[in-house]
């Protein structure tokens, strides 16, 4: 893949850590990885592997000890406000602001891109209601159920019509149902939008069902695999390539 | 009568059974307290039969001496003096404290300067900056304000600091991943943030400053409940003295009361406490 082609580009990306005592940590050590537009990318890993510290290095939070990260060809922390309504992230936790209602949470990014009252107010309102959220838009986030507090947390995401978006171990915490369901709004609505995603997670299997590439972290972070998810394989073929992918983890191998 | 209306969420069938039968649960859930006060004023009671009356007076004299208190303008005017001595103390320590609270809470530097000198000057007495206040200032309102100031603020910028330095850095990613600009952030993450550690400054400080601003109005005021305070004491005045007191505790709950109004209003995305220890 061409620079020009790729999304999200990091290449030789190091992220050590100094604690106060003088202590190195390499969190992340010489990552590559390139992606397409419209890719939906799924990284899976160890705890530990440095997914939370990649994530920071994407959102441009914090910027890489050494190496380079680029998303659509800037570098999301030293050009940060260039990603205004460039990114949309979903978070493990749902992170809503327990001030806010559901319509007030979903609506904070546009409040911040200073579009008016009433638009906020409807592109937030079509949101939720796509998240099937219609009736709770004025209730707190501690009036919602875990699952329904992840949907607000995807409609404050979407209002933004993002180029890139970004979860992270977005469905972990919930129950295997819940999780299930909101996987699937969530792809559907990633795949309608044709946009690029990137979408880290500990569960092999959801990797292999969202995805349409997988890429294995090592620990200390950097690329153990790169490959294509199949997409008609048999229930038997995915246990297999689970294995495979398992054993690859456990490793802590390159493979080629 | 059918009472089913209330039951399916209409208006009561009988307005005023209701309110009775509501006036009847209030009483009902706060029968405890009532108890203790009521066993408290009988053992006063019993008390002013065996001692002197200018040690301890029977609750109909200092029942007396509060109604002669609230019913005059002249002393009513005493007492709103004190309470806007009160009031115009904590506005400006507020402010003040707010905006030290807000720098400390967002610079990493101004914190380190600032938070052990604000926990020296809380080790310093309220009386020490009365002699302070009367030998730097001559005119009374300034010295009542200044003391009040000092005592109150490093409070406010302290509990406000610490509001400020709670509130979960996943919010502030959350929101700096939308790339919001400093005013923005401060507008949409800080400021509502720290209304919690606002309000329970407010709290904190009320009962302070009504304890401070009386100690400050001993001194060299004309006006005010300390001033009438020192009158009662210095002519043996024991019911003035405790009606004084009562006027000055009920302005604190009253207050208190509306602090927490305020409190139900503004944190109501709360969730509704959960019980404590005690069974």
């Amino acid at each position: 893949m061409s620079a020009a082609d790729a999304v999200i580009r990091m290449q030789d990306v190091r992220m050590v850590f100094t604690s106060v005592d003088g202590d190195r940590f390499t969190a992340v050590d010489g990552l590559n990885l390139d992606v397409g537009s419209g890719d939906i990318v799924a990284i899976v890993g160890k705890t530990g592997c440095g997914k939370s510290t990649t994530f920071n290095l994407l959102l441009g939070l914090d910027p890489p000890t050494s190496g380079s990260v680029t998303l659509l060809g800037h570098d999301p922390y030293r050009e940060f406000d260039f990603f205004r309504s460039k990114l949309g992230v979903i978070f493990q936790t749902d992170r809503l602001l327990p001030w806010r209602t559901a319509l007030e949470n979903a609506r904070v990014g546009l409040e911040i891109l200073g579009y008016g009252d009433r638009e906020q107010n409807d592109v937030a309102r079509h949101w939720l209601h796509k998240l099937e959220l219609q009736g709770f838009e004025d209730a707190y986030p501690h009036e919602l159920s875990g699952g329904m507090r992840q949907r607000v947390g995807m409609a404050r995401a979407f209002c933004l019509s993002p180029e890139i978006f970004f979860a992270d171990e977005a469905f972990g915490h919930l129950d295997q149902s819940t999780a299930r369901r909101l996987r699937e709004i969530f792809l559907d609505l990633v795949t309608e939008s044709r946009k690029t995603c990137l979408l880290i997670t500990h569960n092999i299997h959801e990797a292999l069902e969202i995805g349409s590439r997988l890429v294995i972290l090592g620990k200390p972070g950097r690329v153990l695999a790169d490959m294509e998810t199949p997409t008609n394989a048999t229930r038997a073929e995915l246990a297999e390539l689970e294995d495979r992918v398992l054993d690859i983890i456990e490793n802590n191998q390159a493979v080629r | 009568m059918e009472t089913g209306a209330a039951r399916t969420g209409g208006p009561p069938a009988h307005p005023r059974g209701a309110w009775r039968s509501r006036a009847g649960a209030v009483l009902s859930a706060r029968k405890e307290p009532i108890i203790s006060f009521l066993v408290i004023l009988a053992g006063w009671q019993t008390l002013s039969f065996f001692l002197p009356p200018y040690l301890v007076p029977g609750v109909t004299v200092i029942v007396a001496a509060f109604i002669e208190i609230v019913t005059s303008l002249s002393l009513l005017g005493d007492a709103f003096t004190t309470m806007g001595r009160i009031f115009l103390g904590l506005v400006l320590a507020f402010v003040s404290g707010a905006v030290l609270g807000v720098f400390m809470g967002l610079t990493h530097t101004v914190e380190k300067y600032t938070l052990p000198v604000l926990h020296f000057i809380m080790g310093i007495p309220a009386l020490s900056w009365v002699v302070f206040a009367i030998i730097w200032f001559s005119h009374v309102e300034t010295r009542i304000a200044f003391i009040l100031l000092a005592g109150c603020l490093p409070n406010y910028a302290l509990i406000i600091h610490d509001g400020i330095k709670s509130i979960s850095k996943e919010y502030l990613d959350m929101l700096r991943a939308m790339r919001p600009t400093r005013n923005q952030l401060l507008t949409k993450l800080v400021l509502p943030g720290m209304i919690p550690a606002v309000l329970t400054a407010w709290k904190v400080n009320l009962g302070l400053a009504a304890r401070v601003v009386i100690v400050a109005e001993l001194v060299g005021t004309t006006r005010g409940v300390g001033n009438k305070l020192l009158l009662a004491q210095e002519l043996f005045e024991m019911p003035k003295a405790i009606a004084w007191t009562l006027v000055l505790v009920a302005f604190l709950l009253i207050t208190q009361l509306v602090i927490l109004t305020l409190e139900h209003k503004l944190l109501r995305w709360r969730p509704a406490k959960q019980g404590g220890m005690a069974t």
